[in-house]
């Protein structure tokens, strides 16, 4: 079946709000006090089992962050947060350590199969034709980190990884038994005292990934994390860290999805990348939290920090991102092009339907000589949404010969929507190459009649149109995502025109 | 039973009147000529056939096969066999000919209580077809009519008329922007796929391309109205002596 009528199938079977996944999972749970003081962030430490350096680092960050105001440059509108009125942790109640699938709450295991997630090692992705005389199985295999609320569950896949040297598991787990690479890398790419956001997720990070590719080593899989908020008022503060050794590769997948809520839910992400010499780092993100209901109530505030750190020589990272969710999106990934002949990519689909508000960019600071960006965004805004681009492109004073291409396509969808682009360019040497293309457009009536005339319904009109504008970004995601990622993208419009 | 009956047609667009009460009746089989100068309202016609949003129907009534067309959404007059050949058919980067053909394929198959066809039979028949027709299969795979000439972009169309199967093709203005190579292969086209089931309603300024397409009947349309029907010669009669003698009729 074309991906296109089988999104509109999908369409028809989701509810008014237009949210699949706004289901609750009914499990107990173990939560911190409400509000956030060092008592607040003792008791995460002190849940995780964490070493005193951690809750030191912890601390620091919490001192800091009640020195810092909230940041309001972004063009996004909200109603202020009262920080003591959320809830910092809450993790399901474990009966005791769980060591294989079999341990973890049936509540949980059906809660991600509602979600269509294969936490099953048994679920090797199907249907993706292997190109002949290159069927590599592993290549195909995705290893699933879950984190249930603020805790990963489970980790699959394992075995497989340890036998390639490579560390995959809960970040809380990462500081207890590695914590010679947690305490050398985290901070290194976003400090305690970043911003706001960062400062706060420093002092009350629950949990997250941790990866770490040894030298020389091509990652097997890719790897997978599937976010989901549950508890009510919960902020979810989700830490990543993930380290390519000199000349490795790894492709890392996050999918976040999150029940809906009639109150806003806070969250506040960090994630940093380390790519040495030679190493090469994939992030791929398909966010589609809840974006609020039809009113412009409820809904996700997404204010995340996300940021790699091409620290060697010929070093790569690329981010792709597919959001289509959340109320507001404060969220700009971005590359610090530190070693001589790196090279960032930033590949953004960014949908804001509804009253969706979005400011979402990159950053790529040129430092090495002969360093090399490439950023191709394509907003999309339609029904009453705000979707802005911003994005700093930078070149420092010794980074000669450094290139930047950067291209912003807005698509509007209807007249009550808004699209905007604020690139920042500093060049500090005259070696430095940059080009910007910017273009906004309209789906125009005629482009729609067309489609219609040859049979598809408006909806199926607009997605086929709106997928043709995001087709470069798509070719960026690994196979099996960019699937999903298109039907997200016709699901998220429904009800944009007309 | 008439495949299309056009009665009394009384059309509105932003409080103008285009339409004054059009009469219009088409068989199975048959190709009809609508001729007229700029501002007639041929193109307002094929539109409203078809259930472009915009117009206004204040008077009149559309029958296809009996059926009260003008009730139905314009997707739906697709599925049931209205075909409208475009003016100037729209470029959709990033979406290739294949997949918008084999999606608005389905869609109107499905729309009919019928199967969808899979990606190899829908394969098969869309090189049939284009074989057929002498299309390139690279312009298969290029984005929908991005970069294409005059020319392509209307054997694009006739493309899709071979698939899609329609008993009813409109063709509006199929000869404007192409050079008469162009026009030639476009009305060959046309002509492969006329059959003893399928009428066409040639909407057209110039005489010219009923040389190539050769109509049954012949109607000159002045000022919202089908002011004169005849056979094909009276296509000839009009190139010589123009439409001025319409113009107040």
């Amino acid at each position: 079946m074309p991906a296109v009528q089988e999104t509109v199938e999908r369409v028809k079977r989701i509810d008014v709000d237009q949210y699949r996944y706004g289901f609750e999972t009914l499990i107990e749970s173990d939560k911190a006090p409400k509000g956030l003081s060092e008592e607040t962030v003792k008791f995460i430490s002190e849940k995780k089992n964490e070493p005193a350096w951690m809750l030191q680092w912890r601390l620091e960050a919490y001192r800091r962050w009640l020195t810092m105001t909230e940041p309001t440059w972004a063009r996004v509108d909200y109603p202020k947060i009262d920080f003591q009125d959320l809830y910092y942790y809450a993790a399901p109640k474990p009966k005791k350590t769980v060591s294989s699938l079999d341990e973890i709450d049936p509540e949980i295991l059906k809660t991600y199969e509602k979600l269509g997630i294969p936490l099953r090692e048994v679920a090797m992705l199907e249907g993706v034709e292997p190109k002949p005389g290159e069927e590599d199985p592993a290549r195909r295999k995705i290893a699933v980190d879950a984190v249930f609320d603020s805790v990963s569950v489970a980790t699959t896949f394992k075995a497989e990884l340890k036998k390639a040297g490579v560390i995959f598991m809960p970040i809380s787990e990462a500081i207890r038994e590695h914590p010679e690479l947690v305490q050398k890398y985290l901070g290194s790419v976003v400090p305690t005292s970043d911003n706001f956001y960062a400062t706060l997720n420093s002092a009350v990070f629950s949990d997250g990934s941790f990866v770490y590719v040894p030298p020389g080593v091509r990652c097997p899989m890719e790897l997978s994390t599937y976010f989901r908020i549950n508890e009510r008022n919960t902020g979810q503060f989700e830490r990543t860290l993930i380290i390519a050794d000199k000349g490795s590769y790894v492709s890392y997948l996050e999918g976040c999805t999150a029940p809906q809520r009639d109150e806003n839910q806070l969250h506040a992400a960090v994630v940093e990348l380390v790519a040495h010499d030679d190493a090469e780092i994939k992030y791929s993100t398909v966010q589609n939290w809840y974006p609020g209901n039809s009113e412009g109530k409820g809904g996700i505030y997404n204010f995340v920090t996300k940021r790699g750190d091409c620290r060697g020589d010929r070093s790569k990272i690329s981010w792709t991102q597919v959001e289509t969710g959340s109320a507001i999106t404060w969220k700009y990934p971005s590359c610090i092009l530190r070693g001589d002949n790196s090279s960032g990519e930033f590949y953004s689909i960014a949908i804001s339907n509804g009253f969706q508000q979005v400011d979402s960019g990159t950053k790529m600071i040129h430092l090495g000589k002969n360093t090399s960006s490439r950023i191709i965004s394509k907003g999309i805004a339609a029904g009453k949404s705000q979707n802005t681009y911003r994005g700093l492109v930078t070149a420092h004073r010794k980074a000669t010969g450094a290139r930047n291409f950067t291209a912003c396509d807005s698509l509007l969808i209807g007249d009550k929507c808004g699209a905007h682009t604020v690139p920042y360019i500093e060049a500090k040497n005259s070696s430095a190459t940059f080009e910007h293309e910017a273009t906004t457009s309209k789906i125009s009536e005629d482009v729609l009649f067309y489609c219609i005339q040859r049979g598809l319904s408006q909806e199926e009109a607009v997605g086929l149109v709106v997928n043709g504008f995001v087709k470069d970004v798509l070719q960026q995601l690994p196979m099996e995502f960019a699937v999903e990622a298109q039907k997200l993208i016709s699901i998220s419009l429904e009800g944009s025109v007309g | 039973m008439a495949l299309l009956e056009v009665k009394d047609l009384k059309v509105r667009v932003e409080e103008r009147e285009i339409l004054h009460g059009l009469t219009l009746t088409v068989n199975e089989g048959e190709i009809h000529a609508i001729m007229g100068p700029n501002g007639s309202g041929k193109s307002t016609l094929s539109h409203v056939i078809a259930g472009k949003p915009g117009y206004e129907v204040t008077d009149g009534q559309i029958l296809f096969m009996g059926e009260d067309l003008l009730e139905m959404a314009p997707e739906e007059r697709a599925a049931k066999g209205v075909f409208l050949a475009f003016q100037y058919p729209v470029e959709i980067p990033g979406v290739t000919t294949m997949n918008f053909l084999r999606t608005a394929l389905n869609a109107q198959r499905k729309a009919r209580g019928e199967t969808e066809l899979m990606v190899p039979d829908f394969l098969k028949k869309v090189r049939e077809v284009s074989k057929s027709l002498n299309i390139p299969q690279d312009m298969l795979k290029r984005g929908v009519n991005v970069g294409f000439s005059g020319g392509e972009k209307k054997r694009n169309e006739v493309l899709q008329m071979a698939l899609f199967e329609p008993s009813l093709c409109i063709l509006d203005e199929m000869d404007s922007g192409l050079d008469i190579d162009a026009l030639r292969i476009a009305a060959d086209g046309v002509n492969a796929l006329h059959s003893p089931k399928r009428a066409m309603v040639v909407i057209t300024h110039y005489q010219r391309l009923l040389n190539y397409i050769v109509p049954d009947f012949v109607h000159v349309m002045s000022k919202g109205r089908v002011v004169k029907s005849g056979a094909k010669d009276l296509a000839l009669e009009l190139e010589e002596s123009g439409y001025a003698q319409y113009e107040d009729a």
